[in-house]
């Protein structure tokens, strides 16, 4: 080797006898996509719309999130309605960034082996739910949907809310104190009505305060669930976010 | 004998808190995986006592020097043979769940076993557990070969082994309980997720020791794309996978980013999960088992070098591709095409690089089952990277996405290239790692050959079918300005494709299962009498590292 001839300039030979140097260009190649890609989306302040009427989830409404997420549901499910006459039609109004500006982590899906859920909040009764998810195919023959059944019969258990809305704080949540105190109430303040909502609504705008699984003598997880479903797509006044997307024309023209 | 007891005492240690924490788990998973990882722990404190070498202790000698004369092939042999059984569990769970689409009676009314639940883990056990385990076998086997050197850290490599199947249990055992970070590929939950960023830093350190310490200048281009897949993969896992436990004694976290910069993280992530896991490290397989089973040098060198860094420069931008008319601006959308377009490029420089290594032994196609597979690999290879980059086209994508097709994409990557250069590479390594003369039979090679082709002929077009179909009937209009179908009447549609497909997929897995028998069969020293096909010579005594001779 030490007869080789010394070479002039850059060569690769260089790169593919030293594994540092290997190693740490490649790891360079590979960062720079994502960091043009990635960062920016955290300082474009037009990344996320300004939109009134979102609002951080019910602890109930997360709890039933959470059944959302550990049963697969975004496997087969959306939460990501694009801007096509179809879709609009079909679904509603497109979907816009703020509306899942507070979801550790997004659920807009990838597949849809069934409808997509992003505005399916008070399309459907909540004994429709209930009968749906108990098995789907009695209300909807051709479905394929797996039936939850247990969701009905098991208590819902989430373990501390606190611990929970904390979490959720920690990562830029803006829940109050009030919210993270009372969170284990909530639940209860929200799905059964005898027990009095007391502030919930007027710290969780919108929300819907119900028994929501035909059931009220104790919380399920069909309660949380429903409770979930019912209020996708129902806090921001679409029609009120539309005109910045046509800047110019006002209110009173169309 | 103080390190006996120091590494005994560990184990029992580490048995101990496992069995504290799940004590006082706040959710029932959790409980149950802590108790796997006690288990685990209690199984290495009966392995250290009962393996040690007592005699050797006694006498002073903690250990016997490693013969540096000869690889280190055991992690190898158990990797092929993990490799093997989580092929059957990931294939098994896929027919399964396929079956389901199409008879959903088959979700047994059980919560373990709906298709939310099982259909992460049919994906983890194809990706991490069959693919995962094949890539690092071969990287342990190549690094050596190609840098004519013993593995560094034997200990450590036996850790990245175990520790990685650990990994896989707790994944697979948390999906069916329903612990799940609910991000594609991305599934297992925070506590997983730290564990495997130990094993990974692990196998990073026993892949670049082995480098370090080789007897050849040069570093094979089969370990660039080793390395750049490890690196990457380290870098995707930990970044897409920041969350915050809601209490360190239970199994959920909540994701560190949200909504549409959560979106992009993920997509960044699984993409390039495709892109370096899938394909950048499947790459290095081919670089050094095409060559060996072709016995004809790469065909170009250049090629390689201008394919590897485009390669890895490029797919890291494509991510946004899926995720083209959502809330994610448009800017990103169009970034992540145009790079997605581009990325034919290199992807095809790949396939032809590979290809063309057969410049002279093209006749072994007709002759050499295994090079049939590895061809066909390539041919896969070859089709998924050009549908990827027509997908990502936002013509096409507006129809595609959401649909079938998206599935039939993927498995045809998958099943086509991942899997066939998978089943190549370790019909190449069963007879050399075990010492027999040869497979047990080269003709049931043949026949696991085109029971996968044909498989996933099957597979692809049923679900280009269905794609398409449900592309079109969800944006069909009628005369009178209404949408023509209803949801439900385009998922009655699917019916028949997705009979197709399953039996696509039976076909894959019959296949599969005639791989299993052969290989059993070879393990057992069996060979069946059968009109002989070209096999590649193996020169055992040439397989070995350099050794440093003393100067005379």
């Amino acid at each position: 080797m030490a007869t080789k001839p010394a070479e002039k300039g850059f060569s690769h030979k260089k790169v593919e006898r030293n594994v540092t140097l290997l190693g740490a260009l490649a790891l360079l190649t590979v960062t720079i996509g994502g960091i043009v890609e990635i960062a920016p989306l955290f300082w474009i302040d037009n990344t996320v719309e300004k939109v009134e009427g979102m609002r951080p989830y019910t602890p109930l409404e997360l709890a039933g999130r959470n059944i959302y997420m550990r049963e697969g549901c975004y496997t087969c499910h959306s939460q990501m309605i694009r801007p096509f006459r179809d879709e609009v039609e079909r679904y509603g109004h497109y979907s816009l960034a703020a509306e899942s500006m507070y979801d550790h982590p997004f659920q807009w899906g990838s597949k849809r082996t069934g409808p997509d859920l992003a505005r399916v909040g008070g399309r459907y009764s909540d004994e429709w739910h209930k009968a749906h998810l108990i098995d789907p195919r009695s209300v909807v023959p051709e479905s394929i949907m797996p039936p939850y059944a247990f969701l009905a019969e098991r208590d819902l258990d989430t373990g501390d809310m606190a611990n929970h809305l904390t979490a959720l704080y920690r990562v830029g949540v803006p829940y109050t104190k009030a919210d993270i105190e009372k969170a284990n109430d909530d639940i209860r303040a929200q799905a059964d009505p005898d027990a009095g909502a007391g502030d919930l609504q007027n710290r969780y705008p919108k929300a819907q305060v119900r028994d929501f699984d035909g059931d009220p003598s104790r919380v399920t997880e069909m309660d949380a669930l429903v409770a979930y479903l019912q209020m996708l797509g129902t806090l921001v006044d679409v029609e009120k976010a539309a005109p910045q997307e046509r800047p110019g024309e006002t209110e009173a023209a169309r | 004998m103080d390190g006996l007891v120091t590494r005994a005492g560990g184990w029992l240690g580490l048995t101990l808190l496992a069995l504290v924490a799940a004590a006082l788990a706040v959710d029932a998973p959790f409980a149950v995986h802590m108790v796997i990882v006690a288990l685990a722990c209690f199984a290495m404190l009966w392995a250290t006592v009962t393996r040690a070498d007592y005699g050797a202790i006694a006498r002073g000698i903690f250990k016997i020097p490693a013969d540096q004369g000869v690889y280190d092939d055991d992690p190898i042999r158990w990797g092929v043979v993990a490799t093997l059984f989580w092929g059957i569990a990931g294939m098994a769970a896929g027919l399964f769940i396929a079956l389901q689409l199409a008879f959903p009676a088959l979700n047994l009314n059980l919560e373990y076993t709906t298709f939310g639940r099982l259909r992460p883990l049919h994906t983890s056990a194809v990706i991490f557990a069959f693919g995962g385990n094949a890539l690092i076998a071969t990287s342990f086997y190549v690094v050596q070969r190609t840098c004519r050197a013993r593995l560094a850290f034997p200990a450590l490599a036996r850790f990245v082994f175990w520790g990685y199947q650990l990994f896989i249990v707790l994944a697979a055992t948390g999906y069916l309980m329903g612990v799940t970070a609910a991000k594609e590929y991305a599934e297992p939950e925070w506590y997983v997720d730290l564990w495997l960023t130990i094993v990974w830093v692990a196998y990073l350190a026993v892949f670049v020791g082995t480098i370090v310490k080789r007897r050849e200048p040069h570093i094979y281009v089969a370990n660039w794309f080793y390395l750049s897949f490890i690196v990457t993969i380290a870098m995707l896992h930990i970044v897409n996978n920041l969350s915050m436990p809601a209490s360190l004694l239970g199994s959920k976290s909540y994701a560190a980013f949200a909504g549409v910069q959560d979106a992009l993280t993920q997509w960044w992530y699984g993409h390039n999960a495709v892109g370096f896991f899938l394909t950048a490290g499947f790459l290095a397989m081919m670089y050094y088992f095409v060559p060996k089973q072709a016995e004809r040098p790469v065909y170009s060198y250049r090629l390689s070098i201008i394919h590897f860094w485009s390669l890895i420069f490029l797919y890291i931008w494509a991510g946004p591709h899926h995720l083209h008319y959502t809330a994610l601006p448009d800017w990103a959308q169009t970034l992540g095409m145009v790079f997605s377009v581009i990325l034919w490029m290199p992807s095809w420089g790949g396939m032809i690089n590979g290809l063309m290594t057969l410049n002279g032994a093209w006749d072994k196609i007709r002759t050499d089952p295994i090079i049939r597979m590895m061809v066909m690999a390539l041919a896969f290879y070859g089709m998924s990277t050009f549908e990827g980059p027509m997908m990502s086209i936002k013509w096409v994508n507006s129809m595609s996405h959401y649909t079938d097709w998206t599935i039939g994409h993927v498995h045809s990557g998958a099943l086509g290239w991942n899997g066939m250069i998978t089943f190549a590479c370790v019909y190449y390594l069963v007879p050399r790692l075990w010492g027999r003369p040869r497979l047990y039979s080269l003709r049931m090679v043949n026949w696991h050959f085109w029971l996968a082709t044909v498989g996933i002929v099957f597979y692809a077009a049923s679900m280009w079918v269905a794609g398409i179909m449900q592309g079109l009937m969800w944006r069909e209009y009628g005369a009178d300005g209404y949408l023509v179908y209803s949801f439900a009447e385009s998922v009655a549609a699917m019916h028949p494709m997705y009979l197709i497909r399953a039996a696509g997929g039976a076909m894959y897995l019959a296949g599969f299962l005639i791989m299993i028998a052969n290989v059993w069969a070879t393990l057992g020293g069996k060979v069946r009498a059968e009109k002989p096909m070209t096999e590649t010579p193996y020169n055992a005594a040439a397989d070995r590292p350099l050794v440093p001779v003393p100067a005379e």
